[in-house]
């Protein structure tokens, strides 16, 4: 698993130590590139982080469009796993990659607390 | 999960007339105790022949209904009273062939219950004026005679059709639904521009991370919720409801209001 900076490291671990998660990121919502990372290898971190910014900016257009305001969190799930996202004060994304049997509850929660530690 | 058991077991005697008995008939089928399950959802359905019609004769409630009765008959696959209450929904909801298919395995259950025969003659006949006389529905109204879906229909009988189902094609024009904000404005057609190219984009990033085809993807919001789910490969389905909607139950709508979609787009090819 690559390594994040110490600040940010301890903010990815919230999110690393549920089990089932395969990988955690910090991404800049507005450009989609990565703040920090702690992924498992073979994961492309720049290009999900890429195409997670532009999935949260479609999301958040049309959430707000359709009057449910901005979005807090967002999982897409897939046959072999799930993406799960929190968008911090900031605009931060925090980032899961997750297994297919993850516990997503718990997962939202420490993104949320991931979130506001981030700010 | 034993926990839970012991307190749902507890509020059930203390109330045995309660529904809390759907709860801990689903517990015990999680946890594979089969027999028990069985036990606890037959004693609790000869308490409530018709739970799910209180919903319908109160205010339509289709889905709620359609829960309540399609839990019992996991609980309970032979239930004659869940089997018949489904195949009257599914009548209402203009789909005969699952309604027949509801009702066959009714009478196969039940060979001998007439209201099972005549609901299955009208069902196969397509005549009369009626929703087929399941027992299950003696409560409701007169239904008007099963149709069809046409295209104004494609969530026909699902809650919100009219304003928080929207099924898109893959360039964000709307194919069916409609979709409204909170303060009662349509908002059709610009979410669905928004939309446009999701369901592509979801899918490039599923297969970026290796975790194959994308099956659904579900948002919180301040005011509500949203579940986007692709019917087909290429059409994108929304559904949004407030947040006193759970997102677990919102993909349980979602999934329902898919096929609906599938059945529809299907029939168009």
């Amino acid at each position: 698993m690559t390594t994040a900076p110490p600040g940010y490291g301890r903010v990815l671990d919230l999110v690393t130590r549920v089990r089932g998660v395969r990988g955690a990121m910090l991404v800049a919502g507005d450009d989609g590139l990565v703040v920090a990372e702690q992924l498992m290898e073979g994961i492309k971190g720049p290009a999900v982080a890429a195409l997670a910014a532009s999935l949260a900016s479609r999301l958040r257009r049309a959430l707000e469009a359709a009057g449910v305001g901005a979005g807090q969190f967002w999982h897409l799930q897939a046959e072999q796993g799930a993406l799960l996202v929190v968008t911090a004060a900031s605009g931060v994304l925090v980032v899961a990659v997750a297994e297919p049997d993850v516990n997503v509850g718990l997962v939202r929660l420490e993104l949320l607390r991931a979130a506001e530690a981030v700010g | 999960m034993a926990d839970d058991v012991k307190k749902l077991s507890a509020e059930l005697a203390q109330d045995p007339d309660s529904l809390v008995f759907l709860r801990l008939a689903e517990l015990l089928r999680h946890k594979g105790q089969l027999d028990a399950a069985h036990r606890v959802a037959l004693t609790g359905l000869e308490r409530h022949p018709h739970l799910a019609d209180a919903h319908l004769a109160d205010k339509h409630d289709f889905e709620r209904a359609f829960d309540e009765w399609d839990m019992a008959l996991r609980i309970a696959p032979d239930h004659v009273g869940a089997l018949k209450g489904l195949a009257f929904l599914y009548f209402k909801v203009g789909d005969v062939q699952q309604a027949a298919a509801h009702l066959e395995a009714a009478r196969r259950v039940a060979p001998d219950d007439p209201g099972i025969t005549q609901a299955l003659a009208l069902a196969h006949g397509g005549e009369g004026d009626q929703a087929p006389a399941t027992g299950a529905a003696e409560p409701m109204a007169p239904a008007p005679a099963a149709q069809p879906l046409e295209e104004a229909r494609v969530f026909a009988g699902l809650e919100g059709a009219e304003e928080g189902l929207l099924l898109l094609d893959p360039s964000g024009q709307v194919l069916g639904g409609a979709l409204k904000d909170p303060a009662g404005r349509d908002v059709t057609d610009a979410v669905a521009a928004y939309l446009a190219g999701v369901s592509q984009e979801a899918g490039r990033t599923a297969k970026l991370l290796g975790l194959g085809s994308w099956t659904g993807l579900a948002a919180e919001g301040q005011h509500g919720h949203a579940h986007l789910t692709p019917p087909t490969g290429s059409a994108l389905l929304l559904v949004v409801r407030g947040r006193a909607v759970p997102m677990g139950r919102l993909a349980i709508i979602a999934q329902r209001a898919a096929v609906a979609a599938r059945r529809w787009l299907e029939a168009q090819a």
